[in-house]
């Protein structure tokens, strides 16, 4: 077996690995330490008081919660104010839609993507009524496009 | 001599010995031999060769930039110390501490502006360094590696200034922090476009390890304060190290080796050659009797001290600048944080507004896509380009002069035709409203942009059949590209990033 390592080179070989190991081993379990195990932060459901306080037809900015609350007709809507694109908050023109002051994205009265980067639609946001009686909007949860709350 | 004579006497000359004993070196050198050694025997100087090429020294060649770059980092490391010993990295305390800094603590708004200005000067020196070691072709063997550490140098630069502008927590601050975790996260775009993300989310895993949280907050900031006071810093120190160690390893400066060196002048001291007299066999350094340094002795001039006369200049320009500017400008300071209005527009210092630009096509494309296709390309120029000719010659010689000419000219009016379009007729988006989003990720301003100059740089190749010219045609489009986006985000973009020929036009509100 002319090919055959040594038996010094092996264990040299072997050794040399096993610290290889050791230490990329000990670098992993060091690297745990920068990623969160808990994800710390504020509560995001909202509660916004009695329905019957916003007027029909009105628009409300949640400035604290990110979203804006429509009342229609048909009932309360949610539409968060976070853009898609890198999470500036956007503006809304009545009658027109949303748009970004960051990078130029246009959104429609309904959250669709009209113009701009922005690589999705505005989530509309979970509407319920809390057992005290109160408009409650959770900012974490989305609900498709169009569905409305009614009191 | 009595001993109280003798020891009166040496108390008179304690002053002078403690000097002597302190440099090895100790009376101002005098002969070439003294000279070389002041240069040996000197830690912070040794560094250095002991003889320099006098072509290394020609102002037109450097324009110091490499030592304006040192000089720069000296600055902001002295000036960032003591920063730190009023900023408060919390996000309650942060923007009152730097107002503190900026109206209360005795020069401290000075020194704010001085850290200010120096790294501003950093970025623009880093941006100038890497483009004159590329059009003297300065990257070629042996120097391929210390181009690499060079890029490694130019990403660390920009990740301290941007980690840097956060540190106030201001309007500006936030919402760079905002729009730099969301592009951190925007491999999203992606694997949402293919839906994958529920399984293999990278964009994620970015943006949590930057914020360390869900939103950004004081987890974010304390996060980035490290990155800038410690991790960067750190790097970035040891990276400049290998740099200079690499520069000197690789023979010194580039210079055209194919013709020697000039003469030196009548009647210059340094006329005398320093010719090794010892045989360098003897310490196992070369083979022979001979070492092959030195090949031109009459064409270098000992480094002590007329490298340290140019270093200093350098050193001595820097600081006037830094402090001239700090004299005359503030540092901005915006309102406090507000995470419920960003400003319109939002813009991030000068040397993003490019990114920021390629960004408000696609985040995935401007902010992670193509900055990564632009620092391998960068990377892979020394090892694609092995033609060791025009080394140490601006542009390789006239040949290159002409190609960096067209190709200014070709960068400069594609990229400013593009924008035209953009601005006058949308993009696919505007055409097709139903376009689904990975159709934009790949067809977009930035790409076709990318697409334009390797076009242009394929037919460089084509034409003249050098690796070296099409190398010079690419970076000089990109060179060009980068002014153009910037310009445009700095100046042509007003309220929800809009086209405006002047500010002046912005609408009031």
């Amino acid at each position: 077996m002319p090919d055959s390592p040594k038996r010094r080179d092996f264990l040299g070989l072997t050794a040399l690995w096993g610290v290889v190991i050791a230490m990329g081993t000990a670098l992993a379990g060091v690297m745990r330490l920068p990623k969160p195990a808990v994800q710390p932060g504020p509560l995001r459901v909202f509660k916004l008081g009695d329905p019957a306080q916003f007027a029909v037809g009105s628009t409300t900015r949640v400035e604290t919660g990110g979203f804006f609350l429509f009342r229609e007709e048909q009932g309360f809507h949610a539409i968060s104010s976070v853009c898609t694109h890198l999470g500036c908050v956007v503006a809304h023109n009545e009658g027109e839609g949303f748009a970004c002051p960051c990078h130029g994205s246009r959104f429609s009265t309904d959250g669709s993507v009209i113009g701009g980067p922005a690589p999705a639609a505005l989530p509309w946001l979970e509407i319920v009524l809390s057992p005290d009686g109160q408009l409650q909007v959770n900012a974490e949860s989305a609900v498709p496009k169009g569905s409305r709350f009614k009191v | 001599m009595t001993p109280i004579q003798e020891f009166l006497e040496n108390l008179k000359q304690t002053p002078r010995h403690i000097r002597e004993s302190a440099m090895r070196n100790g009376k101002a050198p005098e002969t070439d031999r003294e000279r070389s050694q002041s240069t040996l025997h000197n830690l912070f100087l040794h560094m250095q060769s002991v003889r320099t090429d006098r072509r290394s020294l020609r102002f037109a060649y450097t324009f110091g930039l490499g030592l304006i770059l040192t000089a720069s980092f000296v600055v902001l490391t002295i000036t960032g110390i003591l920063l730190m010993v009023y900023y408060k990295p919390g996000v309650e305390l942060a923007y009152n501490s730097v107002k503190d800094i900026h109206f209360v603590v005795p020069a401290g708004r000075f020194i704010r502006n001085i850290h200010r200005w120096s790294a501003h000067l950093m970025v623009l020196a880093v941006f100038l360094h890497m483009a004159r070691v590329f059009y003297t072709g300065s990257y070629k063997r042996p120097r391929e590696f210390n181009w690499l550490i060079g890029l490694a140098l130019l990403v660390f630069t920009l990740g301290l200034s941007f980690t840097g502008y956060l540190l106030p927590w201001d309007q500006l601050a936030y919402w760079a922090v905002t729009i730099g975790a969301n592009i951190a996260s925007s491999p999203r775009e992606v694997t949402d476009a293919i839906g994958i993300t529920a399984w293999f989310d990278p964009g994620g895993f970015q943006k949590q390890l930057l914020l360390g949280a869900n939103y950004v907050g004081q987890e974010s900031l304390i996060r980035f304060y490290v990155l800038h006071v410690a991790v960067l810093p750190l790097l970035i120190s040891a990276f400049m190290g290998l740099h200079f160690w690499r520069v000197r390893k690789d023979g010194g400066l580039s210079r055209d080796e194919s013709k020697p060196a000039p003469p030196a002048r009548i009647g210059d001291r340094d006329l005398e050659v320093f010719a090794p007299t010892k045989t360098y066999g003897l310490m196992a350094v070369v083979r022979g009797r001979t070492p092959v340094v030195g090949r031109s002795p009459e064409g270098s001039v000992s480094s002590w001290p007329n490298l340290m006369w140019a270093e200093l200049a350098a050193f001595m320009f820097t600081i006037a600048v830094t402090l001239v500017l700090s004299y005359f400008f503030d540092a901005p300071l915006k309102e406090m944080a507000n995470p419920a209005i960003p400003e319109n527009p939002a813009k991030a210092p000068w040397y993003f507004l490019g990114l920021q630009e390629l960004v408000s096509y696609s985040a995935f494309m401007g902010g992670v896509g193509i900055p990564s296709i632009v620092l391998i390309g960068l990377g892979l120029i020394p090892y694609l380009d092995r033609d060791p000719r025009g080394v140490g010659i601006w542009f390789g010689g006239p040949a290159g002069r002409r190609t960096f000419w067209q190709s200014l000219a070709y960068g400069l009016t594609s990229v400013i035709a593009l924008l035209a379009v953009t601005v006058n007729f949308g993009w696919l988006r505007t055409w097709f409203p139903t376009i689904p989003q990975i159709a934009i990720i790949i067809l977009n301003p930035a790409t076709v942009i990318v697409a334009m100059f390797s076009a242009w740089s394929l037919w460089v190749l084509r034409r003249t059949g050098s690796i070296r010219m099409s190398a010079v045609a690419l970076f000089t489009c990109f060179l060009a590209g980068f002014v153009v986006l910037t310009a445009m985000g700095s100046i042509f973009r007003g309220p929800n990033w809009h086209f405006y020929w002047w500010p002046s036009q912005w609408p009031t509100h």
